[in-house]
């Protein structure tokens, strides 16, 4: 009896009911996308910003430190997915391990020179980093085919040993995204309630109080940097695979501003699900308002100073008050008892 | 030989000299005040000691070793802990987060990336302890920014108490307290005295001289008397510079 309640407790420990909603809601995709005159594709686009702003918001949400250079790293996933299958071995599992790998690899290069900043200096140095990677990877044509795009950059089948699925068509390279975004939100979700997440979160509260807790700073803002870069690179991969070719444009500032606004607009400061909303808020703007008018971007970013002007926290900061004014009402209605400490970081 | 020492410490910001070859000893055990006026370098002094600005002379010796232009990192995890004049807290944790994140045991995990926070009973239960031993019990959970001021105070010294530091540098705890709080923090820092050692910069003469075994005076960068407060109510120093009324 005991022994089960522990099981299911640790069990908790790693799943929430968030996380069920979420996974019932991208599992069902596939069945009605069609039906709502969307397409499949789209799916895959949405999942891979899902993990790559899940994976900025570790840096950007959790430990405050805005940068706004991180389309470079997908980028590099996406080139080093691209090389690797082109030039090394066309096998799936080392195409995503390269991915990772090599962006998480230039990201801990950069973080060398800007973990000692934070602010408005640190977000600088992120763009000049980026800037100097959108260059190269423009310029060094024998590599990258430049403007051009790495073309031919095929997906691969994920082969399991006994069982190999190919994911040539987009419904199942759906369904392998989907599997890569389930462990990616788990992981993440341990990782900014573990004990290293907490000090993180420190961090971008007063760092200064942290280093004289006897915390090496530094260094949790440069691992902080490599893990949303290394994060960014494996979403780049699939990414990569998802277009069939690796493009410079990723790379580019617009890009990189883009996850900045998913997250914010979702509401990745308070919430852990901030960019998951916020990404699908994003391309679902771009594909309902994109079907009206050509100027969906600036609806878009109409919408985003909006939100900055009137709600911060963002969707997920609405959510929370919304269902703070619930509570508070079933309260009165007393209907239902309210248990102390809700932080919780739903 | 003092738990800690500082011999002929100089800082200057520009050609602004703060202190000037300030030479100061913390017995262990014991409670240590420094008292002066507004701008005299007693804050200049903590952050000198515990390294967020280094000296540019001088040296400081904890436990026998040279700790002189240490990182405050360095210095911290040696045990030598502080709280602040003005609040540092973590605001948007709950008290028990502030507190807990002090605690050397989690930081000794700090880099443990899947383990659940919620799994560290025994990093909890330390924290309740200091929490309950700074008169927070039943505030656990409060977020710190809804805290009340004086709660604040109380849980800033938590803060620097979960270091289990072995020296503990109090700024001005009592700024901005009620007669009320004042009291309470009295009782809790005579409770400590028995603990370990304490340095504390204060304005409140009656908190301080009630407490301490021994307090320095400074002024203009440097140490005008120090004594037992008996001895030093009778300073003339300290009678001259008006401090000495308020005692």
């Amino acid at each position: 009896m005991k022994a089960g309640r522990s099981v299911i407790a640790r069990l908790r420990g790693w799943m929430t009911e968030p996380m069920l909603i979420a996974f019932g809601v991208f599992g069902s995709v596939p069945f009605w996308i069609s039906e709502v005159g969307l397409y499949p594709y789209l799916g895959v686009e949405v999942l891979v910003f899902c993990i790559f702003a899940l994976g900025f918001n570790v840096l950007f949400g959790n430990t405050g430190l805005p940068s706004f250079g991180h389309g470079a790293f997908f980028g590099i996933g996406a080139y080093g997915m691209g090389l690797t299958q082109l030039h090394l071995v066309p096998n799936l599992w080392i195409g995503l391990l390269m991915a990772t790998f090599v962006a998480a690899a230039f990201g801990a290069a950069v973080a060398c020179f800007i973990s000692h900043r934070r602010g408005i200096y640190f977000a600088l140095m992120t763009i000049a980093f980026s800037q100097l990677f959108f260059f190269i990877a423009s310029k060094w044509t024998s590599v990258t085919r430049g403007e051009d795009g790495l073309l031919n950059i095929r997906r691969l089948p994920a082969d399991f040993g006994i069982v190999t699925f190919p994911l040539r068509s987009n419904a199942a390279l759906y369904w392998f995204t989907f599997a890569c975004f389930i462990v990616a939100v788990v992981l993440l979700w341990r990782l900014v309630n573990s004990p290293f997440g907490r000090v993180l979160q420190a961090i971008k509260q007063n760092e200064e109080r942290v280093a004289f807790l006897g915390y090496d700073v530094w260094l949790y803002k440069w691992l902080s940097f490599v893990l949303s870069c290394a994060v960014a690179g494996f979403a780049g991969g699939i990414f990569a695979m998802g277009q069939g070719g690796a493009f410079v444009q990723v790379m580019s500032l617009q890009w990189s501003s883009v996850v900045v606004l998913m997250v914010l607009i979702g509401g990745g400061l308070v919430s852990f699900w901030g960019p998951v909303i916020g990404t699908v808020i994003y391309f679902i703007a771009r594909d309902l308002l994109g079907a009206y008018t050509e100027t969906w971007l600036l609806w878009f970013g109409l919408l985003f100073m909006a939100m900055v002007m009137f709600k911060p926290e963002g969707t997920a900061g609405l959510g929370a008050n919304l269902s703070r004014r619930l509570m508070a009402v079933r309260v009165r209605a007393g209907t239902a008892s309210v248990g102390a400490g809700g932080t919780g970081g739903m | 030989m003092a738990l800690l020492e500082a011999h002929r410490l100089h800082k200057r910001f520009g050609d602004r000299v703060v202190l000037e070859a300030i030479d100061l000893a913390f017995e262990e055990g014991r409670l240590s005040g420094i008292m002066g006026p507004n701008g005299a370098g007693k804050t200049t002094c903590f952050h000198v000691l515990t390294g967020r600005y280094r000296p540019d002379g001088g040296r400081i010796v904890f436990d026998g070793k040279d700790i002189t232009g240490l990182t405050s990192r360095t210095i911290a995890r040696m045990g030598i802990s502080r709280s602040f004049q003005l609040m540092n807290l973590f605001d948007d944790f709950s008290a028990l987060e502030n507190v807990a994140l002090a605690v050397p045991e989690r930081r000794r995990q700090g880099f443990r990336m899947l383990r659940d926070t919620r799994q560290d009973s025994g990093v909890a239960d330390k924290a309740v302890g200091v929490l309950a031993r700074v008169g927070l019990n039943g505030k656990e959970h409060v977020i710190a920014r809804n805290l009340s001021y004086g709660d604040r105070r109380a849980l800033e010294i938590g803060v620097a108490l979960a270091a289990e530091p072995r020296i503990l540098f109090l700024d001005e705890p009592t700024s901005g307290l009620g007669t009320e709080a004042t009291a309470r923090l009295a009782d809790l820092v005579r409770g400590l005295k028995e603990q370990l050692t304490l340095v504390i910069i204060e304005h409140n003469m009656r908190f301080l001289f009630d407490l301490a075994d021994t307090v320095t005076v400074i002024h203009w960068g440097q140490v005008i008397a120090r004594g037992t407060p008996d001895a030093l109510r009778a300073n003339k120093w300290v009678k001259a510079s008006n401090l000495g009324k308020l005692a």
